[in-house]
């Protein structure tokens, strides 16, 4: 029996559907049976950043109606032969399935994966009532905004109402906005939301253009948020990894530059 | 008819005294006022006319329900009502008010905890949430959400805070916001009290200074 995590922020734009793909192909990197599950009825995003949009056959939606299996809906992944997706529905909206059909789906799912990851869609109504029906935790996503870390805040207040485990991902994180102030820092959001950190992922561009062409930032091992996703795999996995430096690794970029004598 | 007996008919020079219970239900009380009066104590009706004053003790009573018991005790002829009082509220808050609710949870954005007396609360108030008390509140903690202490209008309850970075801050009907108000360095082991209508903030160690009755620890 595998576990179920949802992915989840109540903000939208801060990098659910990003850190759903990356964390689900890191998982899978590490060998594990992975299924991603899309629950953004009418906004599908989830097989677009994965690259998988034109092989989408039946959806969620087909599944719950009874118009295909479950088995028929899923999209096997190009790079792994162990990690799976369920798109969403894009005609329809999130009245369109209930949290109890979910909850079915993931029970489902989990029987035949080692993790299934879902994707909750922004706000706090029925999209996001839907995606946690099957959760067992929540990875919650946030940026060092003072908006996404209170949406972020409430977010983690409905989640304890549900008793599910809620863990923290900050992202985007600029580390010379941070010492400059102008950024809120790591140990101010993690003291206001009172939860355990999972990773943290620096602001990196090579995350949007590797979403435009369909490929997880995470197979890029030149990128350092794909370092970051990996590291927060292996955290899920159970492993001990210490937190990112992000002084640190600038610094030595910088001296390097310098002693090329462009930086 | 109730065991208990919650209402109490006393003579005094001026005429008679009724003394309400002010645990038990209006209802209860609507109910034994109108069975007194027509049943057991007819000897009351039948004299001359008497002056009568009601003491509602603690009781908080609208209008409405103090327009109930006027009309039972008009309904008797000789029975000529003067006033009906109720301690005031602050006086209201019995001993047992004062034993503080003490809660342990982290008060997250878009919640709300609302309690009747003084709440000891262990833990935060985050931004977007709120805690309203009837009396005081004390935080150990930090405060960045929205307190209301004196919801009822209680002009004597502070907040305090062992880290004093509100969104706002309420005392009976004082509305104030920091920064442009008021807003301290470090914002540590604070609280916020009432002087003539304005919120003030000082440091924790002032507190029996100011408000030297306002907290009674059992």
């Amino acid at each position: 029996m595998g576990e179920a995590i949802v992915i989840t922020s109540g903000k939208g734009g801060v990098g659910k559907t990003t850190t759903t793909a990356n964390i689900g192909t890191a998982l899978a990197l590490l060998g594990k049976k992975v299924c991603l599950v899309d629950t953004d009825i009418g906004l599908r995003n989830l097989d677009v950043v994965m690259g998988l949009e034109n092989r989408i056959i039946y959806d969620l939606v087909d599944v719950t109606s009874g118009r295909c299996r479950l088995g028929q809906a899923l999209i096997k992944d190009k790079r792994f032969d162990e990690l799976y997706m369920l798109p969403a529905a894009q005609t329809k909206d999130k009245d369109a399935v209930t949290p109890d059909q979910v909850r079915d789906i993931v029970l489902e799912l989990k029987k035949e994966h080692d993790y299934v990851i879902i994707d909750c869609p922004a706000g706090i109504e029925q999209g996001f009532r839907n995606a946690i029906a099957g959760a067992d935790r929540a990875i919650v996503v946030t940026t060092p905004e003072n908006s996404a870390v209170r949406d972020a805040d409430r977010v983690i207040g409905l989640l304890e109402q549900s008793k599910i485990p809620a863990k923290l991902v900050i992202n985007r994180i600029r580390q010379n906005m941070v010492k400059s102030g102008e950024m809120l820092d790591i140990d101010e959001i993690c003291g206001v939301l009172a939860i355990d950190l999972v990773g943290i992922v620096p602001d990196d561009e090579k995350v949007i253009s590797a979403a435009n062409t369909g490929e997880p930032t995470v197979m890029n091992p030149a990128s350092r948020a794909a370092i970051a996703y990996r590291n927060i795999g292996r955290r899920i996995v159970g492993d001990m990894v210490p937190l990112m430096q992000l002084d640190e690794k600038d610094g030595a970029f910088k001296r390097f530059r310098k002693f090329l004598g462009i930086g | 008819m109730t065991e208990k007996q919650h209402i109490i008919i006393k003579g005094v020079k001026e005429g008679l005294v009724f003394l309400l219970d002010d645990q038990c239900s209006f209802d209860d009380l609507l109910e034994e006022l109108k069975y007194k009066l027509e049943k057991t104590h007819q000897q009351l009706l039948t004299g001359p006319l008497v002056h009568v004053n009601v003491k509602l003790g603690a009781r908080q009573t609208s209008d409405e329900d103090k327009e109930q018991i006027k009309a039972v005790i008009r309904s008797q002829g000789n029975l000529m009502l003067q006033s009906i009082e109720a301690d005031p509220p602050a006086e209201g808050q019995g001993s047992k008010d004062r034993q503080p609710h003490v809660l342990t949870t982290i008060v997250r954005s878009g919640q709300i905890v609302q309690y009747d007396g003084d709440l000891l609360l262990i833990g935060d108030v985050n931004p977007g949430g709120a805690v309203l008390c009837t009396g005081n509140i004390f935080i150990l903690g930090a405060l960045r959400g929205v307190a209301h202490a004196g919801l009822l209008g209680r002009q004597d309850s502070v907040i305090a805070a062992s880290l004093m970075r509100p969104t706002q801050l309420r005392i009976a009907e004082v509305i104030s916001r920091p920064p442009e108000e008021w807003m301290s360095e470090d914002a540590a082991m604070e609280f916020a009290f009432l002087t003539e209508g304005q919120m003030q903030i000082d440091k924790l160690s002032q507190l029996h200074r100011i408000r030297h009755h306002s907290i009674m620890f059992k």
